[in-house]
């Protein structure tokens, strides 16, 4: 009987050793005489445990963590094939980090083969779909607007409320199919690797979601936009949207169906700010990615001039399982007006990082204390940047704040993408501020002054602040810039740089009246 | 997208690529990608070339080529390595990653070293932030990685791909 072994095919396993391993187990295997087939399976998210090796067993799947290509031979004298050994995790869907989730976007991630579409289907992969396929446009709209789905790439906007847009929007004098779902796959956000995670992991998923999007709104053209930092799930989701194609759930007849969807999938080229939906769009005809103005809204006048839905890649993906369970159990998760699950991605310093998929609702502490262990280093913790880089900076007094988009903004900070990074005491957040104007200033698209100019200025007086010059007057020159860049700035670049900034400022005054130790030179 | 890079400029292969995905809805972007990935840079030569299949002004296609960070008009290091500088990998010791590495090489970010082996490159995230930090060669990316680490992956690197074939896989 074949034994079936598990190494994951993730860019993030793979960046410590996961392919060695793999290539390893199979030598090994084959040297010893035993029938060995292994999965190059998504991440289970445990990150900090990769490459994590899952041995299948009558019980079920038996974890080994952290393993490494030269000690195979002595793992697999101890029993590893058959889930023994000291190193023995136990079952992987027993350990807390992964027990304690709730798991509905990245139900499937880590466990199957990403790139078979049978897997997919044995664990309920298109039942969405199927469901879909029997209701309108009108009705599946309205399951993702009862769902109380919103949007996962930052903005938090209710996802069914702009389908409705769309598919409202006139297309009377409009060829046959000229509207487009476009996925927003830029994950900018320092911080976040979510949406790479579930295209690596999962990619028939968010195939799925998209197809789900478009029959809602009429739309038969989607497109991918992929920021070129993400090679591995490039390849991937080119791979799976092959293999849809060619099984029928992508082109015309979907499914079977009278529905034509299908899907490009388009590389960014390091551009944060094509993240933004405008930016985006104008990056996908072939153009600089600078902001349109607003009217109108890309769900009438989108990519070519087209009604256009933009959505993130978790708010697509999700929409399968809220077909398939109905609105009603998606909306049983959650907290006041944030309904569902966030996947949250620990990161930085911090012992056990990795990507969390929990109801809304649960307080920071819980996840950067109780899931994350604390700092990697050992040193206690300082700060805890939410929401990528124009999320706020918290101290730890503020850890019992609720992963909520209110409750976040009540804060003076954001959910983002639902990045959190853990700093230890060695940091330093007049840097850190610095930073945050640097990136603007590198990443702006220029089309506004406040932004543009407004984000160099913001350097030179942290700075000044810094170097100990006219404190007094250089904070209220910061302050006063902070305030026009939040007012005048078209988009949230400018708009809300001045975040992480200001939670700087106000959490960790400290930082900015440090004694200046005198250097050599004057 | 990334960043092994390849032979000399070949006009003619240049026109095949360009030819072959004009037709493609705002077809710009996967252009460029694809002559970077073919020759290593976006070769000035291959201006015409595009605003003619494209029907695009030079200072349209110069707009776009300058307005991305991944682009490049000249030729790069046989290797490129990109570190990351945000937030996470900065948790991490980021910023003493990169000074290492640039005492290593003896070039400072975003140069190349003499002999043209090694591109060094500032990148915002790679997705790996949970294994900071992070830092990718050539398309492959590396995590949790120290100083004793990168000098390996360094010289392991520019030992075995000396000759580097014209547009190879990533
Ligand atoms: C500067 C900036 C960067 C952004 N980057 C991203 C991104 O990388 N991914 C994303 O999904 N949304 C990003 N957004 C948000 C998008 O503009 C938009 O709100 C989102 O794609 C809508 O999808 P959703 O409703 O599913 O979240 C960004 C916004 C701004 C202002
Ligand atoms: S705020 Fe910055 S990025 Fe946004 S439109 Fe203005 S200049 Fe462009
Ligand atoms: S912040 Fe460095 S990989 Fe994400």
């Amino acid at each position: 009987m074949t034994t079936r072994a598990y190494v994951p095919r993730d860019a993030s396993a793979r960046s410590v050793g996961a392919d060695d391993v793999a290539v390893r187990i199979a030598a090994e295997a084959h040297a010893r005489g035993l029938d060995v087939t292994i999965v190059r399976n998504g991440s289970r998210g445990m990150i900090w445990l990769e490459p994590l090796v899952e041995v299948e067993t009558i019980a079920g799947r038996v974890g080994f963590g952290h393993v490494a290509p030269e000690e195979i031979p002595a793992l697999l004298d101890a029993g590893m094939l058959e889930g023994r050994g000291e190193r023995r995790l136990g079952l992987v869907e027993n350990i807390p980090y992964f027990a304690k989730q709730q798991r509905l976007t990245f139900a499937r991630c880590g466990v199957i083969d990403p790139l078979s579409l049978d897997d997919y289907l044995a664990h309920g992969g298109y039942a969405g779909l199927t469901r879909a396929l029997g209701m309108t446009g009108d009705e599946i709209v309205t399951e993702v607007t009862e769902s109380g789905l919103r949007g996962r790439g930052g903005a938090g906007f209710p996802t069914g409320i702009k389908w409705r847009t769309v598919l409202g929007a006139p297309t009377a004098q409009m060829e046959a199919g000229q509207k487009y779902i476009v996925c927003n796959a830029d994950e900018g956000d320092s911080g976040t690797f979510a949406d790479r995670m579930l295209i690596e992991g999962d990619p028939f998923t968010l195939i799925e979601g998209m197809t789900i999007a478009g029959i809602a709104v009429g739309a038969t053209q989607g497109y991918v936009y992929l920021r070129s930092e993400y090679p591995d799930a490039f390849r991937t989701l080119t791979e799976a949207v092959a293999i849809a194609r060619e099984r029928g759930y992508l082109g015309t007849s979907v499914a079977g169906s009278a529905h034509t969807f299908d899907l490009a999938v388009r590389l960014g080229a390091g551009a944060y700010i094509c993240g933004e939906e405008t930016a985006l769009l104008e990056s996908l005809e072939g153009k600089k990615g600078v902001i349109r103005p607003r009217p109108p809204l890309p769900a009438i006048s989108g990519l070519f001039g087209k009604p256009t839905v933009v959505n993130n890649v978790l708010s697509l993906a999700t929409v399968p399982v809220i077909l398939e369970r109905g609105a009603a159990h998606y909306q049983s998760f959650g907290m006041g007006r944030s309904r569902g699950t966030q996947p949250v991605q620990l990161a930085g310093n911090v012992k056990r990082g990795g990507l969390i998929e929990l109801a809304f609702g649960v307080t920071l502490r819980e996840v950067v204390e109780g899931f994350g262990g604390g700092t990697a280093t050992g040193r206690p913790m300082r700060a805890v940047q939410v929401g990528g880089p124009l999320g706020a900076y918290f101290p730890t007094s503020m850890l019992d704040t609720p992963l909520d988009y209110e409750a976040m903004a009540a804060a003076s900070g954001l959910l983002g993408h639902g990045g959190m990074v853990v700093f230890d005491d060695t940091v330093d957040l007049a840097r850190q501020a610095r930073f945050a104007m640097a990136f603007c200033a590198v990443e702006s698209c220029g089309k506004c002054t406040p932004c543009r100019i407004g984000s160099t200025r913001g350097v030179e007086v942290i700075d000044r602040i810094i170097a100990g010059e006219n404190r007094t007057a250089n904070l209220e020159l910061l302050d006063d810039l902070t305030t026009l860049m939040t007012g005048a700035s078209l988009c949230a670049l400018g708009g809300l740089t001045p975040i992480p900034v200001r939670s700087a400022l106000q959490h960790f005054p400290e930082d900015f009246s440090r004694t200046i130790v005198p250097t050599v030179t004057a | 997208m990334t960043d092994t890079q390849a032979s000399g400029w070949d006009v003619e292969r240049a026109r095949l690529t360009v030819d072959a995905l004009a037709r493609l809805p705002g077809a710009l972007l996967p252009i460029l990608h694809a002559l970077q990935d073919e020759f290593g840079y976006v070769d000035d030569a291959a201006i015409p070339l595009i605003t003619d299949a494209l029907n695009l002004s030079r200072a349209e296609v110069i707009g776009v080529l300058h307005f991305y960070h991944d682009f490049r008009t000249t030729p790069s290091g046989r290797h490129t390595l990109q570190l990351c500088r945000a937030e996470a990998c900065q948790s991490m010791g980021a910023d003493a990653l990169v000074q290492h590495v640039e005492e290593r090489l003896g070039v400072a970010m975003g140069e190349t070293t003499e002999d043209g082996a090694v591109t060094l490159r500032d990148v915002y995230c790679l997705g790996n932030c949970a294994l900071s930090p992070a830092v990718m060669l050539d398309g492959r990316l590396h995590g949790r990685v120290t100083s004793e680490r990168i000098d390996a992956i360094l010289a392991a690197a520019v030992e075995t791909t000396v000759e580097a074939p014209a547009g190879s896989p990533r």
